[in-house]
């Protein structure tokens, strides 16, 4: 992985150094006397400020758990972390509770996949938003509640002094979302972890939400971190996309080359799923045959050979080696061809 | 109280019974989700509930009736206005007459006066008792769910222990400890009795919050652990315990009579209370049972008030049972 930057049309953003470097991750979970699970099996991905980096998979694959390492919020107990996850020149994995908790909502934020769920029940839509701000940067409630009104007409809310008072039942899907941005962004944290932000939102707000992801990427040159199944997503926003199978990285590229010339069984899986608009009429999805359950252990095979329509007799037998360094890269023994 | 259809049907220990109960009660809350339309939709289930309103009937008119009792009584209940009628040999129970509708007992003392003002002992044990009870339930649930580990072990031990004795028995055993029985001695006995079943099941819903996606949510700002437990933990949690409590209120009531009845409350008689008057009433059963019946009685309606109200309070806000 430490391999020089290979020939390929670097984004300009590539050239500064990484905000987040992410090296030989491993989550492990189990107890005592169990047969442990790798969740996460050794991912490593560098972010750089201004940057989206797409982690993308199917359910189970790892995808949130690396982020939930990342930001500290795995169970206390029944699991092990290894790896780095080096952020600003520190290593986040190994800071205490304490310094770990006065980076998180100041330094690195985090935006879930279910709004309503996420936001407290019981607490108006302004107090939760200036609970951030009081917390991070010492205002009190009243010098806050003004600035969390500017920051909910930021994202898109309108008429915001009248929705402080609201609790997150009385708003819609979109406006809940909106809201948990704007919880995020409260103290313009300087990397951002987006975990299937747009899930549960119908599709046209879906469309705006993203738009305004990136609207506020843009402006504020925060990294985002971008963890969806949703290749669609990934087209619209991400610079950078790594494909996720079984704690792994299979695949990296820059989106263009991903989706002209996607290289991996997997990510050429994942396209194929995508319902398109411009299919024959009456034309099947065509789904990727079986579940994550069916995956090989990494230590002697490739996990999606079984699976894979391309296998060999080597992917049951090998583990695939990573071909390429931290811009590019493919983990598989017979590729697609370079043209679909 | 009516047993939870969540029970399985074998034979089980009166512990375990206890605590499958409060364990139901508790992650009945857990699926709960849309907060205030959650309670919209139970009130306006509750509206149409005839349970629920007759409950809710007789509960306010027992709160109403204590709080005015004294103005609203005849006579004060320590007088003895009917001394005089007192016969110990022809007539120990004076019956009714002019001015003393349900007549008097065996010192002279007007009857209905006596009732009325006694139900401010029992409201004052019973809401008391209770919210000693919910207090303590709160302290030690709270400390159970929200740091877990050891604390939470200990702590959910002890009242497992204190589960598996029966709670009238265990408040006789608190009740009967104290040198001079007083009101209070009977108050605090009867609270300590309710303090495991709130930590229970507070815990239960607390772990359940800890769980929830918008704690996760407030951990990823960076909220400090003492506003995740009391800011978006324990109003969340507080759900089942507040459901619980109109029911402990019930049981505390019938308890304090019980305990009352047997000697351990207030003794001094001037100062009724339904549970004592029974008590009192119970050497003239054979000439006069309209003496134990009248305390009886009430204790009976309300304590049913209570019952219904906070049952139909349970199976409204309880999604499982919901139709």
């Amino acid at each position: 992985m430490s391999t020089p930057m290979s020939t390929h049309a670097v984004h300009p953003v590539h050239s500064s150094e990484p905000l987040l470097s992410v090296r030989d991750l491993r989550v492990t979970f189990g107890r005592r006397g169990e047969q442990p699970f790798k969740a996460v099996d050794g991912i490593s991905f560098d972010v750089r400020p201004g940057q989206t980096v797409g982690l993308v998979g199917e359910s189970g694959c790892g995808k949130s758990v690396t982020s939930l390492a990342i930001m500290g919020l795995l169970p206390t107990r029944g699991n092990t972390v290894e790896g780095s996850a080096v952020f600003d020149g520190e290593d986040l994995l190994r800071l205490s509770p304490g310094q770990m908790r006065d980076r998180r909502g100041r330094e690195i934020a985090m935006i879930f996949q279910d709004p309503l769920s996420s936001l407290n029940p019981v607490v108006q839509i302004g107090r939760q938003v200036t609970e951030v701000m009081e917390r991070h940067q010492g205002l009190s409630r009243k010098e806050a509640m003004p600035k969390a009104a500017e920051l909910l007409e930021r994202v898109g809310i309108p008429d915001p002094k009248a929705r402080l008072v609201n609790y997150p039942h009385q708003l819609s899907g979109g406006m809940r979302q909106r809201a948990l941005i704007a919880m995020a962004l409260a103290c313009k944290p300087r990397l951002l972890i987006a975990d299937e932000p747009t899930t549960a939102l119908d599709v046209t707000i879906q469309a705006q939400i993203l738009a305004l992801l990136k609207e506020l990427v843009v402006e504020t040159g925060t990294a985002l971190v971008m963890i969806t199944h949703d290749l669609g997503v990934v087209a619209g926003l991400c610079d950078e996309v790594n494909v996720l199978y079984g704690g792994r990285i299979v695949e990296r590229g820059d989106r263009h080359t991903l989706f002209s010339r996607p290289r991996h069984p997997y990510t050429v899986g994942l396209l194929n799923s995508i319902p398109r608009l411009d299919a024959p009429r009456g034309e099947a999805l065509s789904p990727i045959p079986g579940s994550v359950a069916d995956n090989l252990p990494w230590d002697s095979a490739c996990a999606f050979a079984p699976r894979c329509p391309n296998a060999l007799d080597v992917c049951v037998q090998q583990t695939p080696e990573w071909e390429g360094d931290d811009v590019v890269g493919l983990r598989c023994f017979n590729p697609m061809g370079v043209s679909r | 109280m009516t047993p939870t259809p969540e029970l399985p049907p074998e034979r089980t220990t009166y512990a375990e019974r206890r605590s499958q109960r409060i364990d139901a009660l508790a992650s009945a809350s857990a699926a709960e989700e849309g907060g205030v339309s959650l309670i919209k939709s139970a009130w306006r289930r509750l509206r149409r509930n005839p349970v629920f309103l007759v409950g809710l009937a007789i509960t306010v008119a027992f709160i109403a009736l204590a709080l005015v009792a004294p103005w609203l009584a005849p006579w004060d209940p320590a007088a003895r206005p009917l001394l005089d009628d007192v016969r110990p040999q022809s007539n120990p129970v004076p019956g009714p007459e002019a001015g003393h509708p349900l007549g008097a007992d065996d010192k002279g003392r007007d009857l209905l006066s006596r009732l009325l003002v006694g139900s401010q002992q029992t409201l004052l044990v019973g809401v008391l008792a209770t919210f000693f009870g919910l207090l303590g339930g709160l302290v030690l649930g709270t400390l159970a769910g929200a740091v877990g580990g050891w604390i939470d072990s200990l702590v959910m031990r002890i009242v497992d222990v204190m589960l598996s004795i029966p709670s009238l028995l265990l408040a006789f055993t608190l009740a009967a400890l104290a040198t001079r029985p007083s009101q209070w001695t009977l108050i605090i006995a009867i609270a300590t009795v309710q303090v495991p079943i709130f930590a229970r099941l507070l815990r239960g819903s607390m772990l359940a919050q800890r769980a929830s996606d918008h704690v996760l949510a407030a951990r990823s700002l960076g909220v400090k652990q003492r506003a995740i437990v009391f800011r978006h933990m324990l109003p969340n949690a507080l759900g089942p315990v507040i459901v619980q409590a109109t029911l402990v209120l019930a049981v505390a009531i019938i308890d304090a009579a019980a305990l009352s009845f047997l000697g351990l409350g207030n003794p001094d008689d001037r100062r009724p209370e339904w549970g004592q008057m029974l008590g009192k009433a119970q050497p003239f059963l054979g000439e006069a049972p309209h003496l134990a019946f009248y305390p009886a009685a009430c204790i009976i309606v309300v304590a049913l008030g209570f019952t219904l109200m906070g049952e139909s309070l349970r199976e409204a806000l309880d999604p499982k049972t919901r139709r």
